[in-house]
């Protein structure tokens, strides 16, 4: 596991994907951060609230373009005969990749530090809502990357598993967009499926059990979905 | 060491592989001839645990493909068609993700790299993005990825596509070098590679095996009679007539009206050798013999005859077919048997 975990890293870092990436995400928060401050737009309401919250509709465009790769390229490439004849098992091969994706999300996370910090210096942070905020971030984002693994386990182009990841993930925020408007079971149906409401409440400083409970399970059960996909496709393919 | 047992593979209706049944030797070099599509490939693919069998089983030391797959794993060094590289990293970071993959422990995994580099003699190009290299680099790259881990058995799938002819045959010494200790399967729908360096020869076809035998026996089997090719002048009716009358002589062809004779093709048991009777007859007419050789029939015919519905046809016409047909690469291939030989 550990040395697909090394290589999966490397080739995130020898390849501009990974500073592409993490350029646009710091550079779109950066302007969220700043324009407020110059009075551009309205003032921030909540530190890693509202600023951040927008956000997280950058992330299900930026994560499945980030694992795209991950598995499609190594069908394309041959490479996957590779993996699958060396001593090591399907599950070890995917928490290898996913971890590595993490990792590489974590740094892109690891960047947006500088803002609490400046606010440290020059105001007040509020460290409890900063923290809560992070943590619904990585979970929300550990998820992403899961569905993104997925996705480029699907396909052996890799435009098309971002594209497909990213659809995945605009389609719940549609449905989360329909909140409003939805009323009794249907509601409940879409407000337990919209991971943006709940991670709406991580941001707003509200930690609940079964909100950790549903990323982790979607992890787990998108990792398994990867392992199945990756196991099938050798059974049936032409 | 390899045993595999009614090993079938279907997708949906099609039987990729029907039913193949053979066994392999520790230290044997055992060549998997086929024309493109017959099923090697995937016969490979099944063997390395790539692909898993619509039924029958493999085992390899012992080990079923299907029950222990990671014991099989780290006993198979695999070369696919296309080699497995990943093409953004140098040679040197590259067999050592390989020696990661396959666990080679970390006290060996330096020295190991480096022997394995120095004996498919990429040493020069550690350093280089594999990216950059040459076909026939990569080749050799995708065969050390193979050698990482010391595995008992080798699984080389057409080794040599893309080299040139210098590096074939470099690479074929360094096959047989390797046979010394490894079992290895080696695929090829090139004949002169495959009784280059094979002790036995798998020949499949449409998925099945039509052939089991060494490179002579199959060669001997397919022959069955000797052709001469003769250069007379004279009178056609009457030297055919002549020929005809000699003892052992099964039947006589004109093949081509030349300048100052006619070429015949004599055709007679193996047993007998006809060139004197040939020389004594003529000589008794008064028709001078121009030229005479025998004509070999070489594995490459005898693959064609195998693998091919009608071995009749192709018998009657090998002569001029196998000459159209075959093209530079294979021509160059000859060539380089011979050289090979001039070299031993």
């Amino acid at each position: 596991m550990w040395a697909i975990y090394k290589r999966e890293l490397k080739a995130y870092f020898y390849s501009p994907l990974a500073y592409v990436l993490t350029g646009i995400y710091t550079l779109a928060l950066s302007l969220n951060f700043l324009l407020p401050i110059y009075g551009v737009v309205g003032p921030v309401r909540t530190l890693f609230g509202v600023v951040v919250y927008s956000f997280s509709m950058l992330l299900a465009l930026i994560l499945p373009i980030l694992t795209m790769k991950v598995f499609a390229d190594e069908k394309k490439n041959g490479t996957e005969v590779l993996l699958m004849t060396s001593p090591n098992s399907v599950p070890s091969i995917v928490m290898g990749k996913y971890l590595a994706a993490f990792t590489v999300y974590m740094l892109m996370i690891a960047v947006t530090g500088m803002y609490p910090i400046i606010i440290a210096i020059t105001g007040k942070l509020n460290v409890a809502s900063m923290l809560t905020s992070y943590i619904g971030y990585i979970l929300m984002g550990a998820f992403f990357v899961a569905f993104g693994v997925f996705t480029s386990s699907l396909t052996e182009n890799s435009i098309v598993s971002a594209v497909l990841g990213s659809l995945g993930l605009f389609l719940v925020w549609i449905v989360h967009n329909f909140l409003d408007v939805l009323t009794g079971r249907a509601l409940n149906v879409a407000k337990w499926i919209s991971f943006f409401e709940r991670f709406r409440k991580f941001i707003y400083g509200i930690i609940g059990l079964r909100d950790f409970i549903f990323f982790f399970s979607l992890i787990g059960v998108f990792l398994a979905l990867t392992m199945i996909v990756v196991e099938k496709k050798r059974w049936s393919q032409g | 060491m390899i045993e595999v047992l009614n090993l079938t593979k279907s997708y949906g209706q099609i039987k990729a592989v029907k039913d193949l049944n053979f066994t392999v030797e520790k230290g044997e070099i055992l060549g998997f001839l086929g024309p493109n599509g017959a099923g090697k490939s995937t016969t490979m693919n099944m063997i390395t645990g790539y692909l898993p069998s619509t039924s029958g089983t493999v085992k390899v030391s012992g080990y079923d493909v299907s029950v222990d797959p990671a014991e099989v794993k780290r006993r198979v060094g695999y070369l696919p068609e296309q080699p497995p590289l990943y093409t953004d990293l140098t040679v040197k970071e590259y067999l050592d993700f390989v020696s990661d993959l396959k666990k080679v422990e970390r006290k060996k995994k330096k020295s190991q790299v480096s022997d394995v580099m120095e004996l498919v003699k990429i040493s020069d190009v550690g350093h280089r993005l594999i990216r950059n290299l040459s076909k026939g680099y990569k080749q050799r790259v995708g065969l050390a990825q193979a050698l990482i881990g010391n595995p008992e058995v080798l699984i080389l799938d057409e080794p040599t596509v893309g080299l040139d002819p210098t590096q074939i045959i470099e690479v074929r010494k360094l096959i047989k070098a390797l046979g010394k200790d490894h079992t290895i399967i080696l695929s090829s729908h090139i004949m002169q590679e495959i009784s280059a360096v094979c002790e036995r020869i798998i020949i499949i076809n449409k998925g099945q095996i039509v052939a089991v035998d060494t490179p002579e026996n199959l060669t001997k089997s397919v022959e069955g009679s000797a052709v001469y090719s003769v250069k007379i002048d004279g009178p056609e009716a009457e030297v055919i007539k002549a020929l005809k009358g000699i003892k052992g002589v099964n039947s006589v062809k004109e093949n081509a009206k030349l300048e100052d004779a006619i070429e015949f093709l004599v055709e007679a048991d193996k047993e007998v050798d006809l060139r004197k009777p040939i020389f004594f007859e003529m000589a008794k007419h008064g028709y001078p013999i121009l030229e005479i050789k025998t004509v070999n029939i070489n594995l490459e015919e005898a693959f064609l005859k195998i693998t091919s519905k009608d071995p009749n046809a192709i018998a009657n016409n090998n002569q001029e077919n196998i000459k159209e047909d075959t093209d530079d690469e294979e021509v160059s291939e000859q060539e380089i048997s011979e050289e090979e030989k001039g070299d031993e």
